[in-house]
């Protein structure tokens, strides 16, 4: 088992550390070489989008991402990460993110809300976006005040705030074994 | 159960591995966001022309700073004069995302900084060492940054001030417990500041470099220093191609340790910022507010 984590900006060594914790091996992706290492799933952190998809559309990793997540590569998106599995991004999740959608840094919240499957999780929410529109194919895991805030389609997973940034591994471990069984698959 | 300084040292955490790019119209804005700056910092004059320019220099025009937060979608921060608490809350009603405290302006107060833990808003300070880091963030801020030397182009004094914390952090990493006493008085901080770099070999918040990074080389420099994002303040604006060289330090942050990327990254770039040597300057910002 080994979880690629896309290292372009942001918050991908609190990923990184997460996994560590659950003892899973991870390497980080910077460029199109990195990408060709073998791996069981892909972490897309935090991080600013805007900036994010710049860079990953430079060095070449925009495609060949798109490529691997429609081949059933299993993926994990929190906040920006989200967003980049969106329809205006690489869509290959049949979602509409709200950027910014609660403001400013003065909008940033922290709260512990039920998350399906697992119970009541700390949510930490930066300038987060939350899903607007979500298709048919679409799991909802959880809601706050009426909003999605996590989903699930096939092996992709994600959230609008930011798990990495608590004390809590639970979802991550979810993650860890959507890779496993995909694993077990083939 | 909210915490607003955890809150505000995540929103740093976000921006690791990203360039904050100093602009002085929502036009400079749109170009640093397309080239993929992780957040930019609204100000009238960049640093070199504040040095230009002389006299007293202060917060930008909140209109000005609004323009700037109407064209982009990246955080967008803003700076105040040292210890005046009143311009830092005039940047909070206009729901500014980060407040830099800083250097670069003429100093409102010799003696107190803000109080940063009265605000919601986080705060980026400057530091020269490790003890000036730590009090910036016993007073609540959620962000440090070297000071180097703004607006000359000139890298030297922001490597000397990341070498510098990083080497203070080293030794207080291989104290014996009972030497963090003595440790946490001579840098003038609380114990359990000191206790926490001895555990953890780094500052508690995010730590960035900013003070004359020109090149994606000085970029690349500051990172393998240990810096974890950087500024640039005048090395874009005051370039040839502002455009090109954004995108080549963007790029240089997130490929630090590539040399091969670097050399590509770094030709064809027109002409770099003029810049002044330390030695021709007659105001060293960095000596403002310890």
């Amino acid at each position: 088992m080994r979880i690629a984590i896309l290292a372009l900006q942001g918050a991908f060594a609190e990923h990184q550390q997460m996994l560590r914790r659950l003892q899973v091996d991870s390497f980080l992706i910077r460029n199109a070489d990195d990408w060709n290492q073998r791996k069981d799933g892909l972490i897309i952190p935090g991080g600013e989008s805007t900036a994010m998809l710049k860079i990953m559309k430079d060095e070449g990793l925009f495609a060949p991402i798109q490529t691997a997540l429609r081949g059933g590569l299993p993926v994990f998106g929190t906040c920006a990460g989200l967003i980049m599995l969106d329809h205006e991004h690489l869509g290959t999740m049949d979602i509409e993110a709200k950027r910014n959608a609660y403001g400013r840094q003065l909008g940033s919240f922290f709260t512990i809300h039920d998350f399906k499957g697992i119970g009541d999780i700390p949510m930490t929410f930066i300038r987060a976006p939350y899903i607007e529109r979500a298709g048919p194919k679409v799991e909802i895991l959880s809601r706050l005040d009426g909003k999605i805030i996590a989903a699930k389609q096939e092996n992709q997973l994600v959230c609008a705030f930011h798990p990495e940034l608590s004390d809590d591994t639970r979802v991550h471990e979810w993650f860890v074994q959507i890779c496993q069984s995909r694993q077990a698959e083939g | 159960m909210e915490d607003r300084t955890e809150l505000n040292r995540n929103l740093a955490q976000m921006l690791k591995g990203g360039v904050i790019m100093d602009v002085t119209t929502p036009e400079q804005a749109r170009i640093a966001e397309a080239a993929g700056a992780c957040a930019v910092m609204a100000l009238e004059r960049i640093p070199a022309d504040i040095r230009a320019a002389g006299g007293v220099s202060r917060m930008s025009d909140p209109k000005m700073i609004k323009g700037i937060q109407a064209a982009v979608t990246i955080p967008v921060m803003a700076k105040c004069r040292i210890g005046h608490f009143a311009e830092a809350q005039i940047l909070e009603a206009i729901e500014i995302d980060y407040i830099d405290e800083s250097e670069v302006l003429s100093p409102a107060d010799d003696i107190y900084h803000i109080d940063k833990r009265k605000f919601k808003v986080p705060f980026v300070c400057g530091a020269k060492d490790l003890g000036e880091a730590l009090r910036r963030i016993n007073e609540g801020a959620t962000m440090i940054r070297t000071k180097g030397e703004p607006g000359t182009g000139d890298v030297i004094q922001a490597v000397r001030h990341m070498r510098m914390m990083q080497s203070e952090m080293r030794r207080l990493v291989s104290m014996n417990d009972d030497e963090l006493y003595e440790a946490a008085k001579q840098l003038r901080v609380p114990y359990e500041l000191v206790l926490y770099v001895h555990e953890n070999g780094k500052l508690p918040v995010v730590n960035f470099a900013a003070g004359g990074v020109a090149t994606p080389a000085d970029a690349a420099l500051m990172m393998q220093l240990g810096a974890e994002g950087v500024f640039v303040g005048s090395g874009i604006f005051k370039s040839g191609n502002p455009e090109k060289r954004a995108q080549a330090i963007v790029k240089a942050v997130t490929n630090y340790d590539n040399p091969k990327v670097l050399a590509e990254l770094s030709e064809d770039l027109g002409e770099a910022m003029v810049g002044i040597n330390e030695n021709e300057i007659a105001l060293l910002m960095a000596e403002r507010g310890k």
